[in-house]
C-alpha cells in the first residue's frame, strides 16, 4: 500500500475513510480498493515533494474517482455490471490531480465497518474483511497473521466481497432496533483479532486497539466500544511482563516495571470516564474493570469477584465462574473456592484442571493437587505452559 | 434485488401444534404472500408425496420419496424482492418455520442475462 515515509501516518488513518467513500459511490469493494490503491500510490511518489495537501481524504477520493471512472470507461463490461453506465459517461471535467472537489467527503467509516462485520458474512470474513479494508493491512501481512496462505486469504476476501454484491448485503449503519446486535458483533471482530494477535502477532493487537480507537471516535456514546477499547490496553500494557524469556510468569508475580503504565493510565482513565449509573455496564466494561483492579498495588479480591459475578450474570459462562472462583479463593479461601469449581462443566478445559489442582495445593491434598496437574498438562498447548505444570507437579 | 426464501420445516413441529396455533400459523403464511414485495411462491405437499427423478446412463429413474432424507423438510418457498439482504432478513424471520424448529434459507436470484 504505502511506502515507508513520513506520510505513512497519514495513509494508515485515512485508507478507511478513502475505501469507504468510493464504496458509497460506486457501490462495489474491488473498484474502490484497486482505485484507492492507485490514489495512494501516486500520493507515496507527489507528496513526500509536494507536501500533505490541505485536504487529504478530499485529494485522494478525487483522485481515485478519476482512476475507477477511466477504468469503468474502458472496462464496459464491468460497468454494466455495476450499472454505472451513467457515472463513466459523466464528462471529465478537466480538473487536475491537485484541484481538489472542495465539498467534504462524509465520513462512511461505520458504513464500512458495520458492512464488513455483518452476520451474513463468515466470522474468518468478516475479520479479513475487517483487516483488509478498514485497517489497510496488506493481504500477504493479514495471511502471515492468521497462519493462512495468501492465496486462501485472497479466496477468502473475494468470496466475502462476492457475497455483498450477490446477497445484497447494504452498505450501511443498521437501524436502531438492530443496532445493538451488530455492534455487538462489530466488537466481537475487533477482540478476535486482538486475542488472536495477543500471542503470536503483536502487530494485529495494535491495529485492533486501532480499530478501537476509531469505533470510539465514530460511536462516542456507546459504553462498550470504549470498555473494549480499555480493555485492550489494559491487557496490552502486560505483555511484556508476562513471559520472564521462554517462562511463563503469572500476574502477582510479574515484573510491574515491565508493564506499560501510559497504556494502564489511558485504560484508566476511559473506565473513570464511562457514566456507571447511567448504563448497565455490558461485559466489555466489566472485564475491563477487573482488568483494571488487577493493575492495582493490592488487588481487591472481594470487589474483583463481585465483578466476575456480574459477568456470569451476563455471559452464562462456565469460564467466567472459574475466574470468579479464583477470586473468591483470594477473598474466602481456597474450600469454598473449590466447591464452586467441582461443580463447573469444563472437563476439557485445561485451566479449570489447573486451577483445582491449585486449589487442592493449597488445601494441602498433594496427591489429588498432582493428579488435577496432570490432566491440565495433558491439555496444554504450548511449551511455556507445559514447563510451568511440569514445575507445579515436581513441586507437590 | 430478487430473493428466494426457501422454509425448511422441522418435522412434526406443526402437528405439536394445538388447532387454534396451527390455525395461527396458517394465517401467517397467507398473510405473508400478500407482504409488499413478495412476487411469488407456493406451499408444497409433503415429502412423502414427491417423486425423485434422476437420469443415469441415459435411462431415467423415477422413485418415490424427496431427493434426501434429511432432518428438515422443504415445505414452500416465496419469491421476493427486497432492497437489501436485511429487508429480506426481515420478512424471513416472520416465516413461521423459523420459530418452530426449522429455518429459512435466502438465496438470491440470478438475474438473467
Amino acid at each position: 500500500m504505502a511506502e515507508k515515509a513520513p506520510v505513512e501516518q497519514v495513509f494508515r488513518d485515512q485508507w478507511s475513510r478513502v475505501v469507504a467513500a468510493l464504496i458509497s459511490y460506486f457501490g462495489d469493494f474491488d473498484l474502490a480498493e484497486e482505485a484507492a490503491a492507485e490514489a495512494f500510490a501516486i500520493a507515496a511518489q507527489r507528496w513526500p515533494s509536494d507536501g500533505v495537501p490541505d485536504n487529504p481524504v478530499g485529494w485522494l477520493v478525487t483522485a481515485a474517482r478519476r482512476r475507477a471512472i477511466d477504468r469503468l470507461r474502458r472496462d464496459r463490461v464491468l460497468a454494466s455490471k455495476l450499472r454505472l453506465l451513467a457515472a463513466t459517461e459523466a464528462t471529465d471535467t478537466g480538473q487536475g490531480e491537485d484541484e481538489v472537489d472542495d465539498t467534504a467527503i462524509p465520513d462512511e467509516r461505520l458504513e464500512l465497518i458495520f458492512t464488513c462485520c455483518h452476520p451474513a458474512l463468515a466470522a474468518e470474513a468478516q475479520v479479513a474483511l475487517t483487516l483488509r479494508t478498514v485497517a489497510g493491512l496488506a493481504t500477504d501481512e493479514i495471511a502471515r497473521a492468521f497462519l493462512v496462505s495468501a492465496q486462501t486469504l485472497k479466496r477468502r476476501l473475494s468470496r466475502a466481497k462476492t457475497k455483498i454484491a450477490a446477497a445484497g448485503i447494504p452498505f450501511r449503519v443498521p437501524p436502531p432496533d438492530a443496532l445493538p446486535e451488530r455492534l455487538a458483533a462489530v466488537l466481537a471482530v475487533i477482540y478476535l483479532i486482538f486475542n488472536e494477535g495477543y500471542d503470536r502477532a503483536p502487530e494485529l493487537a495494535t491495529e485492533a486497539i486501532r480499530l478501537g480507537r476509531v469505533l470510539a471516535a465514530l460511536l462516542p456514546d456507546e459504553q462498550e466500544v470504549r470498555g473494549l477499547l480499555a480493555l485492550m490496553l489494559l491487557h496490552e500494557a502486560r505483555r511484556a511482563a508476562r513471559f520472564d524469556g521462554q517462562d511463563l510468569v503469572l500476574l502477582q508475580d510479574q515484573d510491574r516495571s515491565r508493564w506499560d503504565w501510559t497504556s494502564i493510565a489511558e485504560g484508566r482513565a476511559i473506565l473513570d470516564g464511562l457514566d456507571w449509573a447511567a448504563v448497565s455496564p455490558g461485559p466489555y466494561t466489566i472485564q475491563a474493570a477487573i482488568a483494571a483492579l488487577q493493575t492495582e498495588e493490592r488487588l481487591n479480591w472481594p470487589l474483583i469477584a463481585a465483578l466476575y459475578g456480574r459477568l456470569a450474570e451476563l455471559t452464562d459462562s462456565p469460564v467466567v465462574r472459574l475466574n470468579r472462583a479464583i477470586a473468591i479463593a483470594e477473598a474466602d479461601g481456597p474450600a469454598v473456592a473449590l466447591a464452586i469449581v467441582d461443580r463447573l462443566d469444563l472437563p476439557e478445559y485445561q485451566y479449570w484442571h489447573s486451577t483445582r489442582a491449585e486449589l487442592l495445593r493449597r488445601l494441602g491434598r498433594a496427591d489429588e493437587a498432582r493428579a488435577a496437574y496432570q490432566a491440565a498438562l495433558a491439555r496444554a498447548r504450548t511449551e511455556p505452559e507445559r514447563r510451568f505444570l511440569e514445575g507445579r507437579i515436581a513441586n507437590c | 434485488m430478487r430473493y428466494a426464501l426457501l422454509v425448511y420445516q422441522k418435522p412434526g413441529a406443526e402437528e405439536a401444534l394445538s388447532q387454534e396455533e396451527r390455525e395461527q400459523v396458517i394465517r401467517e403464511y397467507l398473510a405473508l404472500r400478500t407482504e409488499p414485495g413478495m412476487t411469488g411462491g407456493a406451499a408444497l405437499h409433503p415429502p412423502e408425496m414427491a417423486t425423485t427423478v434422476r437420469v443415469q446412463d441415459g435411462k431415467v429413474i423415477v422413485t418415490d420419496g424427496p431427493f434426501a432424507d434429511s432432518k428438515e423438510i422443504i415445505g414452500g418457498f416465496y419469491l421476493f424482492e427486497a432492497d437489501n439482504l436485511d429487508h429480506a432478513t426481515a420478512i424471513a424471520a416472520r416465516i413461521p418455520a423459523a420459530r418452530l424448529g426449522g429455518s429459512v434459507e435466502i438465496r438470491p436470484i440470478v438475474s438473467p442475462p
